[in-house]
C-alpha cells in the first residue's frame, strides 16, 4: 500500500497494523501515545489559554473601565479591538514571527489580541448596565467612586463579564490549535503531525476531540464559578 | 447576633439628635441653560420636621433636594446643616450622615436585605455585632421579621416590603437628616397610602429632620409638617404648614396647585375631637347618625352630606355622646383661620403618640 511507505514513523512506538492502515480510530495508539503526546499536548493547552484569558482580561478590564469613565474612548478602543478581531488568525500569528519568532510569547500575543474585542465589550456592557437608580444611591449614601465599583457596579456587572469570559475562554481554546503553528505547543501539534503524516486519522481526532472536551469542560467550570459569584442572580 | 442579644439593645433601636436644615439664597444654574434651575431659595426647616417639596415637574424640588447632600454642587448661596455649612464638608462624608430614598429605591439587588442595611455602617467602619444588632432592629421598627427576611434578596421581597428595607437602609446609621425623593412614587396606590401610614409612625418614633420631594399636593399635604410649594424655574412661591398653606394660598399659582378643593383638604386635616362641638340639644330629635370622634371633619361633612344635611351625634371611644355637629358648625370653623381648621394635623395623625415626645424633636434617646 502507499500509505505505508509515506508514512515513515506513525506516532513512534505504537505502530500496530491499525495505525499502518490508517483506521478512522485506533485505540492502541491512544493508549501508548497518551502520555507521550496528548496529555502534554493537553496541558500545553490549557496553559496557553488560561494565560491568553487571563492576560486578556487584565487588558480589557483596564480600557473598559477607562472607556467607562471617559465615554470617548470607547470608540477607539472598540475600532482597533475589532480590527483585531477580524485578522484571520494564521495571518496573525505569521505576522508576529518576524518581530517574536516562533515563541509561546508569539501565540500568546495573538491569542490575547482576540480576546480583548470581547472582553472589552462585555465589560463595558455589564457596567453600563447597572440600574442608574442604584449606582445614583451608592454615590448617595457615600461611597467613593472606587468603593462604589468595587462593591456595587462590577459585583452586578458580573454576569455580562462572565459571559464574555466564557465566550473568550472557547474561542482562545479553539484558536490555539492554531497557535502550534508558530510554537509548537498545546493540543495544535498532534494536529499538525496528524495533517503532515499524511492525516493520521486517529492523532487528528483524539487531538480535535480532546480540544473540543477542553471547550466543553471549561465552559461548564466558568458556569460553575458563575453561579457561585452571583447567588442574587437566580433569586 | 447572640452577642447583640444582651441588655444593651432592649427595646426600640435609639436615635440621635435631628438637626435643623436651612437654604440660604441658593441658586442653581446649569451649564448652558439660561434659566435657574433653582431660584434663591431660602427657607429653615427645624430639627425634626418634615418639609415637603413639592411643584409641578421641572420645578426644581429634586434639584434642591439633591444640593443637601452634594450629589449635585449649588452655584451660589449656602446650606447648612445643624448650623454648619455642607460646602465644607467632604462630600462622601457628608452623605453618609444623610439618610437617602429615591423612588426606584436603588437597593443592591446582588446584596441580601441585611447587607443592604449595614452599607452605610460598613463604610463608616461599625463592627459586624454592632451592624448585625442595628440590621435586626431596623427590621423590627418596620415591621419585619429578621430571621426571615435578612437574608434575602431584593428581588425576592414586593415593591412594599422594598421600600420598607430602603428606609431602613437610610436609617441604618442614625442620620440626622433623611432626604426622600418621592419614595413612594412607585408604588400602587393601596399601598402607597398604608407605607404613609406607617412612615408617619415611624417618623414620630424617630423624629428626623426629612426633606420630602413629591409633586403630589395630597400626599404632601399628609407627609408635611411644613410645605414648600415651588414653581416653574426654582421660585419658591410659598412656605408654610399644610393647614395655612390650604386656609391662605399665597397666590394664584399655588391656589391652583392645591386645588379648588382645598377647603375640603383642609377639614381632612382635622378631626371632630378638635373642634368645638355644638352641645347636645336633650329636647332635640333622637335617633341621629352617630360618628366618631377621631373621624376627620371632611368625613363628617360627607356624611352630613349624604343624610340631607342632619346633623350628626358625635360619640367619644366609649361610644358616649359629646356633642353634635352641623353644616353650620363646619361652615364656621372653615371661617376661623385660627380655629381648629387652622391647627397642624399631627394629633390626628399620631393618636398613641406620647404628647411630650412628639412636642419634643430633642428628647433624649430612650
Amino acid at each position: 500500500m502507499l500509505a505505508a511507505v509515506v508514512i515513515p514513523n506513525f506516532g513512534g512506538g505504537g505502530a500496530t497494523s491499525c495505525v499502518q492502515e490508517n483506521r478512522v480510530f485506533c485505540f492502541g495508539w491512544l493508549r501508548s501515545n497518551w502520555r507521550g503526546v496528548l496529555e502534554p499536548a493537553l496541558v500545553q493547552h490549557v496553559v496557553l489559554t488560561v494565560i491568553a484569558v487571563v492576560v486578556g482580561f487584565g487588558l480589557a478590564m483596564a480600557l473598559a473601565l477607562a472607556a467607562y469613565r471617559h465615554d470617548w474612548l470607547e470608540r477607539p478602543i472598540g475600532t482597533v479591538s475589532g480590527v483585531l478581531y477580524t485578522i484571520p488568525s494564521l495571518a496573525l500569528f505569521e505576522f508576529l514571527v518576524p518581530s517574536l519568532g516562533l515563541t509561546r510569547t508569539n501565540a500568546e500575543v495573538a491569542l490575547v489580541s482576540y480576546t480583548l474585542l470581547i472582553l472589552f465589550r462585555n465589560i463595558l456592557t455589564g457596567l453600563r448596565g447597572v440600574p442608574a437608580d442604584v449606582r445614583d444611591t451608592a454615590r448617595g449614601m457615600g461611597m467613593s467612586a472606587r468603593q462604589s465599583l468595587l462593591r456595587v457596579e462590577l459585583p452586578l456587572a458580573l454576569p455580562t463579564i462572565m459571559a464574555g469570559v466564557r465566550i473568550a475562554t472557547v474561542t482562545t481554546i479553539s484558536l490555539a490549535t492554531v497557535a502550534a503553528y508558530v510554537c509548537d505547543q498545546g493540543l495544535g501539534a498532534p494536529i499538525f503531525t496528524a495533517i503532515n503524516e499524511n492525516v493520521f486519522k486517529t492523532e487528528l481526532i483524539a487531538a480535535g476531540v480532546l480540544a473540543i472536551a477542553l471547550a466543553l469542560v471549561a465552559d461548564g467550570l466558568l458556569v460553575l464559578v458563575q453561579r457561585l459569584l452571583t447567588p442574587w442572580a437566580r433569586a | 447576633m447572640d452577642i447583640a442579644d444582651t441588655a444593651q439593645h432592649e427595646g426600640p433601636p435609639s436615635f440621635a439628635q435631628a438637626a435643623t436644615l436651612e437654604f440660604r439664597g441658593v441658586w442653581k444654574r446649569y451649564p448652558g441653560s439660561r434659566d435657574a434651575a433653582l431660584a434663591n431659595l431660602s427657607l429653615e426647616v427645624p430639627a425634626g420636621d418634615v418639609c415637603v417639596l413639592v411643584g409641578p415637574s421641572g420645578c426644581g424640588k429634586t434639584t434642591a433636594m439633591r444640593l443637601v447632600n452634594r450629589m449635585i454642587d449649588l452655584s451660589e448661596g449656602d446650606i447648612l446643616l445643624g448650623g454648619e455649612s455642607v460646602l465644607g464638608r467632604e462630600p462622601d462624608e457628608l452623605r453618609r450622615e444623610i439618610g437617602y430614598v429615591i423612588q426606584q429605591i436603588g437597593l443592591f439587588p446582588h446584596l441580601t436585605v441585611a447587607e443592604n442595611i449595614a452599607t452605610v455602617p460598613r463604610l463608616l467602619g461599625w463592627d459586624r455585632t454592632r451592624i448585625a444588632a442595628r440590621s435586626n432592629d431596623l427590621l423590627e421598627l418596620i415591621g419585619m421579621d429578621p430571621d426571615e427576611v435578612s437574608g434575602r434578596y431584593p428581588g425576592q421581597l414586593s415593591g412594599g416590603q422594598r421600600q420598607r428595607i430602603g428606609v431602613a437602609r437610610a436609617l441604618a446609621a442614625d442620620p440626622p437628616l433623611m432626604l426622600m425623593d418621592e419614595p413612594f412614587g412607585a408604588i400602587d396606590p393601596i399601598n402607597r397610602e398604608r407605607l404613609q401610614d406607617e412612615f408617619l409612625r415611624l417618623q414620630a418614633q424617630v423624629r428626623k429632620t426629612i426633606v420630602f420631594v413629591t409633586h403630589d399636593i395630597d400626599e404632601a399635604i399628609k407627609m408635611g409638617d411644613r410645605i414648600a410649594v415651588l414653581r416653574d424655574g426654582g421660585r419658591l412661591a410659598q412656605y408654610a404648614t399644610p393647614a395655612e398653606l390650604l386656609a391662605r394660598p399665597a397666590d394664584d399659582f399655588v391656589a391652583r396647585f392645591v386645588g379648588a378643593d382645598r377647603a375640603l383638604k383642609r377639614l381632612a386635616l382635622s378631626t371632630l375631637a378638635e373642634i368645638d362641638l355644638i352641645a347636645l340639644d336633650p329636647a332635640g330629635p333622637g335617633g341621629r347618625e352617630q360618628i366618631g370622634r377621631r373621624t376627620s371633619v371632611r368625613d363628617a361633612l360627607s356624611m352630613i352630606l349624604g343624610g340631607g344635611g342632619r346633623p350628626l351625634t358625635v360619640v367619644d371611644e366609649q361610644d358616649r355622646a359629646v356633642g353634635q355637629v352641623t353644616l353650620e358648625l363646619i361652615g364656621r370653623a372653615l371661617a376661623d383661620p385660627s380655629g381648629a381648621a387652622g391647627q397642624p394635623a399631627d394629633v390626628d395623625e399620631l393618636p398613641d403618640a406620647q404628647p411630650a415626645a412628639a412636642a419634643d424633636p430633642g428628647r433624649p434617646a430612650a
